[in-house]
């Protein structure tokens, strides 16, 4: 499967995203440039990966999300492509309206850096279909701006429409109802603070993320 | 023509730097501060020609989040 994961001034875990990627397709991803007009053609899925795009200027992901591959993103996830956001992904995520939400600074004020617990709260997606419902796993956080917030009307929906994939088991950063990670309504988009690329083999501390790209790789095929 | 937009988080979002600020003011020891709000403040320079309506798109579409943020337009009298 072709895959691609977007790169902006900033981004700092996309070598990292690249390697989970090779590991669960057997393919190098496209590593596309955000000054790109136009994406690789026949791409199965794209991945905006973590860091500080624009250095977090005026908001986290605020400004990439205007970036002009954003466009391309954007036409692709109405196509069916799978999009995975990460951290500050998921930022750009809520940023370009792909999700709905907002990602507030954390509510401890602390930048969070460490291994976290998560609950899969559906395994129904196409991205969690390695995992158990309800299943408890671990994949650790590195953000300051990981605070979830959307209002009573939108999360209501979230959760009533089985959008809510990943919650925080112990909830690091004040996010409302636990939010750790959602899809969008037609479930191929995906935002989550936590980093399933960190956390894909043993010398990790585990492989619990590398069910994530192994069973988006079968999912698509 | 210079114009500032204000922009603020809305009522009932958490602002934990806001109350960072405040629990610093009474480390200062100054009484009476009920509650802090931080914001930002975006000085634009703009043509005689840019329209209100341009300004307010300008908001919407990236200078506020109106997820969470407010914002308000003041322009300097010319």
């Amino acid at each position: 499967m072709k895959s691609a994961v977007i790169v902006f001034p900033g981004s700092n875990c996309d070598r990292d995203m690249a390697v989970a990627l090779e590991a669960a397709t057997g393919t190098k991803p496209h590593m596309v440039w955000h000054r790109e007009t136009e994406l690789p053609e026949g791409l199965g899925l794209i991945a905006l990966p973590g860091g500080f795009s624009y250095g977090d200027y005026l908001r986290s992901g605020a400004i990439g999300a205007n970036s002009p591959v954003m466009r391309e993103v954007k036409a692709a996830a109405e196509r069916g492509v799978a999009i995975l956001g990460v951290c500050n992904g998921f930022q750009l995520l809520t940023e370009a309206g792909l999700l709905p939400g907002a990602l507030l600074r954390n509510a401890g004020i602390r930048f969070v850096c460490r291994d976290v617990p998560l609950t899969v709260a559906s395994s129904q997606t196409a991205f969690t279909s390695r995992y158990q419902a309800d299943e408890e796993i671990s994949i650790p956080v590195a953000h300051h701006d990981g605070n979830y917030f959307a209002d009573d009307d939108t999360l209501n929906r979230l959760e009533g429409e089985g959008r809510i994939v990943f919650r925080y088991a112990e909830n690091v950063n004040g996010s409302a109802r636990d939010i750790a990670g959602i899809v969008n309504e037609a479930g191929n988009v995906l935002g989550m603070m936590p980093h399933p690329e960190r956390m894909i083999e043993p010398a990790h501390g585990g492989k619990d993320g590398r069910r994530l790209f192994e069973g988006l790789v079968e999912a698509l095929a | 023509m210079k114009t500032r937009v204000h922009v603020t988080l809305k009522n009932g979002v958490l602002d934990p730097q806001g109350k960072a600020i405040h629990h610093a003011l009474e480390t200062l020891g100054f009484d009476g501060v009920n509650d802090v709000r931080q914001g930002k403040l975006i000085e634009l320079d703009l043509d005689e020609n840019v329209t209100d309506a341009e300004i307010e798109d300008m908001c919407r579409k990236l200078l506020a989040n109106m997820v969470i943020e407010d914002f308000e337009i003041e322009k300097e009298a010319a």
